[in-house]
Parts: structure tokens; sequence; C-alpha cells
């Protein structure tokens, strides 16, 4: 999809061509074509069943657990096709961040190390830096950091989400995909884990699935709009939400249907 | 809509039933947990009161007496039930977390599980004595391996087996699988997810399956009769016939000799009490374990 003049400054850090996904003969996402600019915040909507999940995990090849899944065309990770990679390296670049707060059953300090750990990162100096870094881009280093030893379990709903998002960011992503990561979570929450959002833009690619079209155009750059597993428009927020090409994204983000 | 002041005597009637019918039930349950409660409690009281008859410092040290001999005491046979039962834990923990981390974690076939589930089931439904026939086949005769502390503890890790196997599976089904997806998420093989993420959760219900396997281990006697045989000597080496509390217990308490009798109490007492300690120690274990690891 061809995009607007002043993106040409911004580079492209994925290039989903030609794709299509299979859930075993259902075509759940046809035929796709869509870029994601490095270090932007790029916000998939659309209405519920139009395959956001499913194109959003193809990303970091997470359909590969289940059988039966298929793949066709390419997702190019910089010049990549991440679709001939194994499944395990692609994760290792590009982390996910999923709808309900999942911490592992472990220690604060633990669930965030543990992605360091299974890098093989072992010196303890490191490990304790990097969970703080971690910890601190995720805004809540202040509210843990007495307590890392305390039980992840113990941290409200908010909280965890932030935890869920420092233990992705400790492993330097280079993409990060959020699945609807406030629908679980209250208004203060959700306005936490949107700035810090938009706090990372600049540091790391983030691609984001979102039922909240406010949500959308407070914290994103571009924005796709699906609708019945294609990618119907795909521009600049600001575009998509005011000035649409197309005739089903001026509907869908008028609230005509959805 | 506001409740009209005259439905309120006639909601407060409805309110006074529902809560004596509430309160007729909570004494229902409560008489029934009270019957349920006094056999255990005769029986706690009874072991408890012949076992303290004789419960001197000759018992832990001293050999199983023959019949007409005084004296005597349960040495022996305390140390072979502890090395079978310690030896049974050895086999059946490792296997049966083996077996339960399969059907759940590694195994993609759904009849594979059904058909693995319906094993252990029938497993432990098989009477214990006969599992000790069938080591006896099995290994006394069959691999001419001979009566021995080896036999019996290989016949209390059948027994063992079952309930560590349900326990390990049960706590695996209900694992949440967001946790699993978010170590995948991160970039972990399957062996990662099950070492790092499932295994470390899961301590503190193995531990839980192993000391319930464990206390019934202790008391089998039957699975004994055919492998361990009872001796009234010290263990002297995994081989030849090896005593057992649980063979003591019930060759004393069967026999004439009053002398053996009373040590019949006091074994049984020994093994209570053997069980509670493994218990409080399981539990304190499990209380100390840190969290992160
Ligand atoms: N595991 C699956 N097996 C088969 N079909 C699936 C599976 N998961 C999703 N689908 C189908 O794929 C389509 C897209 O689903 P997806 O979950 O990606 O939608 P979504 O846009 O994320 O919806 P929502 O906004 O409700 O989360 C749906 O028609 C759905 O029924
Ligand atoms: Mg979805």
């Amino acid at each position: 999809m061809e995009l607007a003049q002043d993106q040409l400054g911004t580079q492209v850090k994925a290039q989903v061509k030609n794709f299509s996904f299979f859930y075993g003969s259902n075509k759940a996402i046809k035929d796709v074509d869509l870029e994601v600019l490095d270090c932007k915040v790029t916000s998939m909507i659309g209405p519920s069943g139009c395959g956001k999940t499913t194109l959003l995990r193809c990303f970091n090849r997470m359909h590969d657990l289940y059988p039966g899944t298929r793949y066709e065309g390419e997702i190019l990770l910089e010049s990549q096709n991440l679709l001939s990679l194994d499944p395990i390296e692609v994760r290792m670049r590009i982390g996910m961040v999923f709808q309900k707060p999942n911490p592992f059953p472990k220690s604060i300090f633990e669930n965030i190390a543990y992605g360091l750990r299974i890098r093989g990162v072992k010196d303890k100096g490191v490990i304790n830096e990097r969970v703080e870094r971690a910890l601190r881009d995720a805004a809540i280093w202040d509210e843990v950091k007495d307590r890392l030893k305390d039980m992840a379990f113990n941290l409200s709903g908010g909280q965890q989400q932030r935890l869920c998002i420092a233990r992705a960011l400790a492993t330097d992503p280079e993409i990060l995909l959020f699945d609807e990561p406030t629908s679980a979570l209250d208004p203060i929450a959700t306005a936490s884990i949107e700035e810090l959002v938009i706090g990372l833009k600049g540091k790391v690619t983030i691609l984001i699935v979102t039922h909240n079209m406010q949500q959308a155009v407070r914290i994103s750059d571009y924005t796709a709009f699906m609708y019945l597993g294609e990618l119907v428009e795909f521009d600049r927020t600001d575009v998509i939400f005011n000035n649409a090409a197309q005739q089903r994204t001026r509907e869908y983000v008028s609230g005509q249907f959805g | 809509m506001a409740i009209a002041h005259r439905q309120r005597p006639a909601l407060g009637k409805n309110l006074a039933w529902r809560q004596g019918w509430g309160r007729f039930w909570t004494a229902v349950v409560v008489l029934m947990g009270a019957i349920a409660l006094v056999p255990l409690a005769i029986l706690l009281g009874y072991v408890l009161v012949r076992g303290a008859q004789r419960f001197d410092v000759q018992v832990w040290t001293a050999l199983t007496p023959a019949a007409g001999q005084v004296g005597g005491g349960l040495g022996n046979a305390i140390v072979g039930s502890i090395v079978m039962v310690a030896l049974a834990t050895g086999f059946s923990v490792p296997l049966g977390v083996a077996v339960a981390l399969y059907g759940t974690e590694v195994c993609r076939q759904a009849w594979i599980r059904a058909a693995l589930r319906l094993a252990v089931n029938v497993l432990n439904g098989v009477p214990s004595i006969l599992l000790g026939v069938f080591v006896y086949g099995a290994v006394v005769v069959g691999l001419g391996w001979g009566f021995g502390a080896i036999a019996g503890a290989l016949a209390l890790s059948l027994i063992m087996l079952p309930t560590i196997i349900r326990t390990t599976d049960d706590f695996c089904q209900g694992f949440p699988p967001e946790q699993r997806l978010a170590a995948y998420a991160l970039g972990a093989t399957d062996w990662e997810v099950l070492t790092g993420i499932v295994l470390p959760a899961a301590l503190p219900a193995i531990l839980t399956g192993t000391m319930l396997a464990l206390s019934r281990a202790a008391g089998e006697t039957a699975p004994l009769i055919f492998t361990a045989l009872g001796f009234d000597f010290w263990l002297r080496g995994l081989s030849g016939p090896a005593p057992a509390l649980s063979l003591t217990i019930y060759r004393f308490a069967t026999g004439f000799d009053p002398n053996q009798q009373n040590l019949a109490w006091t074994g049984a007492l020994i093994l209570l009490l053997l069980v509670l300690l493994t218990q409080g120690l399981a539990r304190i274990l499990a209380r100390l374990a840190p969290p992160s690891t």
C-alpha cells in the first residue's frame, strides 16, 4: 500500500508482502500488504473476528505452536523473510504482550530475568542492570524496587501488565507486539499503559491491536484498518480517522458498524 | 422500584425461613463430619495408648524378638522400612513425574494421553497383593534377584506411581496456558518452558503427591510378603530377605506372644509418627522453597 510523502524519511522495519494465513483450510488473513515503520507505533483496528490477533501472531510465529496452520507470502524483517527463519529465533527478536496480564508464577525479578536467562546471560551484574532498566522503561520500577522478591501475582492487574511489558523489553526486542493490552484493565491503569507506549516511541517498533479507537488515535502514528481478514486501508492515524480514502474505513471509524 | 411497605414483613418471614434452612443443613453437615471423625479419633487414641506402653530406646535399637523371647525392639524393621520406602521414592518420583509430563506436555496425541490415564487408573485399582505377586514373578523369580529390599522397593514403587503421576498430571493440566504462551513468546524452547516454568511451579504439587504416596507405601504389607519377605536381623544389603515395619506389625499382631503383640502396637504408633513427621517436613520444605526458582 502506498504511503504518504512524509514517510520517506523513516525506515521500514517489517514488510508484509502478499501475505495470507490459514487455520486449516480457513483463510483467516487474505493477501495483506503492510509496512511497519521503524520506531513508530502502528495500530490495527477492525471489528471483532476480522483477524487482528491472527495477523499479529504471525509476526512472532505463535501459530507454529499449533498444528494445521499455514502461512503464505512473506513477512520481511528488514530484509529477511521471517517465515523462513526458525520460529524460536523470530520470537527472540520480536516480543509480545498479551491481552490479559500473564506473569510467570515467579518473583517479580525472575519474571524479568527469565528472557535473559534463556538467552544464556549468566553474569549477575548484567542481569540486575537489565532487569532494572526494563522495569524503568516500563514505568514500574518505583513501585516494585523494594519488593523484587515478591511473587508477581501480588501486583495489581495494571502493574502486572506493565511487568509483562518490562519482561518483553528486557530482551531488547526489535518489534514489540501488543494484543489489546488494556482491555482487561481499568481506565487509570489503561492510561498508564498508554503513556508507557507513547514513551517507548523512538526506542522500539510497536504493533498494537486495539478495540478502542480513541486509544488508536491517542497512541499510534499509523493505523491499519482490517475487515474480514483483509487489510482495507493503512495510513497515518490522523488520515485514517479524519480523511480515510475508503468508504468502509470512514464508516467504521465513525462508529457506523463494528 | 422500591419494595412497598406492606410487603416488608413477608420478606422478613421469607428471609428467616431461608436462614433457618441454611442453619439446619449446616448442622447436618457438622454432625456428619463428627460421625466421620469418631472412628479416626478412637483409632488414633487406641494406637497412642497401646503403643505408648512400650516406647523406650530399645524399641529403636534392638532386633525384633522371636516368640517367647523377652524385650527386643523394632530397630531392624524400622531401618528396613525406611530403606525400602526411600528406594521406592527414588524409583517412583522421577518415573512418575516423567510419565505425567510426557502425558500433558510432550505427547500431542489425545489417544495416547487417554490410554496413559486409563493405565494409571487401572494400576491404582490393582489390589496391592497382586502387585507383590507381580514383582515376585517378574523380579524375585523372573530376573532371579531373589527376595530383598530391591524387590520390596519395586513393589512399593508400583503402589506409589499412580498417586505421583496423578497429582503431577492434575497440576500440569490446570497450569494456565497463557503462562506457557508467555514463555514461548520470549523465545523459549519446549524444554525450557517445561523445566523453567512448568516444573518449578509444579514442585509443591509433586511434593504433596510424593508425601501422599509415601504415607501409603510405608504402611503397605501385602506387596512386601512376596518380595521383601521379612527378616529378624539387620538389613545386610539390598538383596537377601529384608525386614519391614509393616510386615513385623502384621506378624506380631497375628501371633500369640504378648511381648510381640505389644511391640506390634508400638510399631503402629511409630509408623503413624513417621508418616506425620514426613508430612510435617514436606509442609515446611514447601513453605521454605523460594518462589523464584
Ligand atoms: N485457533 C483458531 N482456529 C480456527 N479459526 C480461528 C482460530 N482463531 C481464530 N480463528 C478465526 O480467525 C478469524 C480471525 O480471528 P482473530 O482472533 O484474529 O480476530 P480478532 O480480529 O483478533 O478479533 P477480536 O477483536 O475479537 O479479538 C475469526 O474468524 C476466527 O473465528
Ligand atoms: Mg483478538
